[in-house]
C-alpha cells in the first residue's frame, strides 16, 4: 500500500491509498458533519452532508467525502461558503422529513438552516440507511430493509425475522439520527400480533 | 403457484443469486403477481435475504405483491392520446370493469393501469391489453375489445 499526500484545510496529511477523505479527516481531528457514516459499515453516501470542496490540479468539485477516495496532491476544503450553502440546503430538506430530530436541529443552528423552508412531509426517516446496513453488515440478520422507491421509500421490518431476533438486539435503535426506527418497530409489533388467528396470509405482507 | 413450479423456475436459472430479478420476472409473468410463499422459497433457494427481495420487488413497477388480473389493461394518458380522447376510453373501461386505475376486479380478470406513453402516438388513443396494442379507440370499440377477453 503506497501512501499519498494531500491537503485538508491547508494541512499536509498523508494517507494510505483507498482511504476516503472523511476517514483521513477524522483521523486528523477535522470534523466533517455526517448522518449516514458509521465506522463499522461500508460507506453509503446517502445523506451528502459530508460534502466537501476538492481542488484537483485547479479543478474544483464538490464531492461526498465519505465515498471519495484520497488522491495525490488534492486540496480539500471542509468549509467554504459554497460547501456551507450546500449543507444548509441539505439540512433544510432533511428537516422537512424530521423536523424535531435533535441532531438535525443542532446542525441547523450551526449552518443557519431554516426549519420551515420546505413544506413538512414528516416521515421521520431521512433514509440514512444506518439501521438497514447495520442489520445486514454487522448483525447479518437482514431483519429490516428499504421498500418502495423515490418519495415513497421507507424502512420496513420483515415481520417473521423481526419477531425472532429484534427483541433481543435493538442495536439499530441508537444509530437512528431521528428516532424514526423506534416508531417503525413499534408499528411492526402492532401489525404482527403474537397470536396467529385467522388467515396466516393476512398477517404481515 | 406451487413450490415445485417456483423451484423449476429457480433451477432454470441455475439457482444463482445474481439471477434474482430474472427469477422474479418469470414468476411474475406466469402468476401475474408475487405471492409471499414464492418469495420465501426464492429467498431460501437463492440465499438472498427477504429484506433484499422485498426491496427489489417494491422498487420495480414490473412486480406486484398483490394479486393482479389475468389481463392487464394499460391505457395511455400521454399528450397525444389525451387530446384524442383518452379520458373517454378510461371512463368507458372503468364503467365496464368497475375498477379504477391501480385496481383489480374481484374475479381477477382485469387489472387497470394508466400509463404515460406507449410510444405509438399516431395510433392514439391507445389501449394495451397484455401487450397487445389496440389503437384509434372509440368508446364502442373499447367495449367490443373488452368483451373479446374472457
Amino acid at each position: 500500500m503506497s501512501d499519498v499526500t494531500l491537503q485538508i484545510d491547508g494541512k499536509e496529511v498523508s494517507a494510505r491509498e483507498g482511504m476516503t477523505i472523511l476517514e483521513v479527516a477524522q483521523r486528523e481531528g477535522i470534523t466533517i458533519p455526517t448522518l449516514c457514516h458509521h465506522e463499522k459499515l461500508e460507506p453509503f453516501g446517502g445523506c451528502r452532508l459530508c460534502t466537501v470542496e476538492v481542488d484537483d490540479r485547479g479543478w474544483t468539485s464538490y464531492v461526498a467525502s465519505c465515498v471519495y477516495p484520497v488522491k495525490k496532491n488534492i486540496a480539500v476544503k471542509t468549509r467554504s461558503e459554497k460547501v456551507d450553502r450546500i449543507r444548509k440546503t441539505i439540512i433544510e430538506l432533511l428537516l422537512a422529513h424530521a423536523p424535531d430530530a435533535f441532531e438535525l436541529q443542532k446542525l441547523a443552528e450551526e449552518y443557519g438552516a431554516d426549519r420551515d423552508r420546505f413544506e413538512k412531509q414528516a416521515s421521520f426517516c431521512i433514509h440514512c440507511g444506518l439501521c438497514v446496513r447495520y442489520c445486514d453488515e454487522v448483525k447479518k440478520a437482514h431483519a429490516i430493509g428499504f421498500v418502495d422507491r423515490g418519495i415513497r421509500k421507507e424502512i420496513s421490518f420483515i415481520p417473521e425475522i423481526a419477531a425472532q431476533v429484534c427483541w433481543d438486539c435493538k442495536e439499530c435503535f441508537p444509530l437512528c439520527p431521528t428516532e424514526a426506527l423506534q416508531a417503525a418497530y413499534v408499528l411492526t409489533k402492532a401489525l404482527y400480533p403474537p397470536k396467529t388467528e385467522g388467515d396466516p396470509k393476512a398477517l404481515g405482507r | 403457484m406451487d413450490t415445485e413450479r417456483v423451484d423449476q423456475i429457480i433451477d432454470k436459472h441455475h439457482g444463482e443469486a445474481s439471477s434474482l430479478i430474472q427469477v422474479l420476472l418469470d414468476i411474475q409473468s406466469e402468476n401475474h403477481w408475487l405471492p409471499k410463499e414464492a418469495l420465501e422459497r426464492v429467498s431460501q433457494r437463492l440465499q438472498v435475504p427477504q429484506a433484499r427481495i422485498q426491496h427489489i420487488a417494491t422498487f420495480y413497477k414490473a412486480f406486484s405483491l398483490v394479486p393482479k388480473g389475468r389481463y392487464e389493461i394499460h391505457i395511455c394518458m400521454g399528450t397525444a392520446c389525451h387530446v384524442r380522447g383518452a379520458q373517454r376510453i378510461l371512463d368507458t373501461v372503468q364503467e365496464l370493469t368497475g375498477i379504477k386505475p391501480g385496481e383489480t376486479d374481484l374475479d381477477l380478470k382485469f387489472s387497470l393501469q394508466t400509463v404515460n406513453c406507449l410510444g405509438c402516438c399516431a395510433l392514439g388513443p391507445v389501449m394495451e391489453i397484455d401487450g397487445k396494442t389496440h389503437g384509434k379507440m372509440g368508446t364502442s370499440q373499447t367495449a367490443d375489445v373488452l368483451k373479446s377477453y374472457d
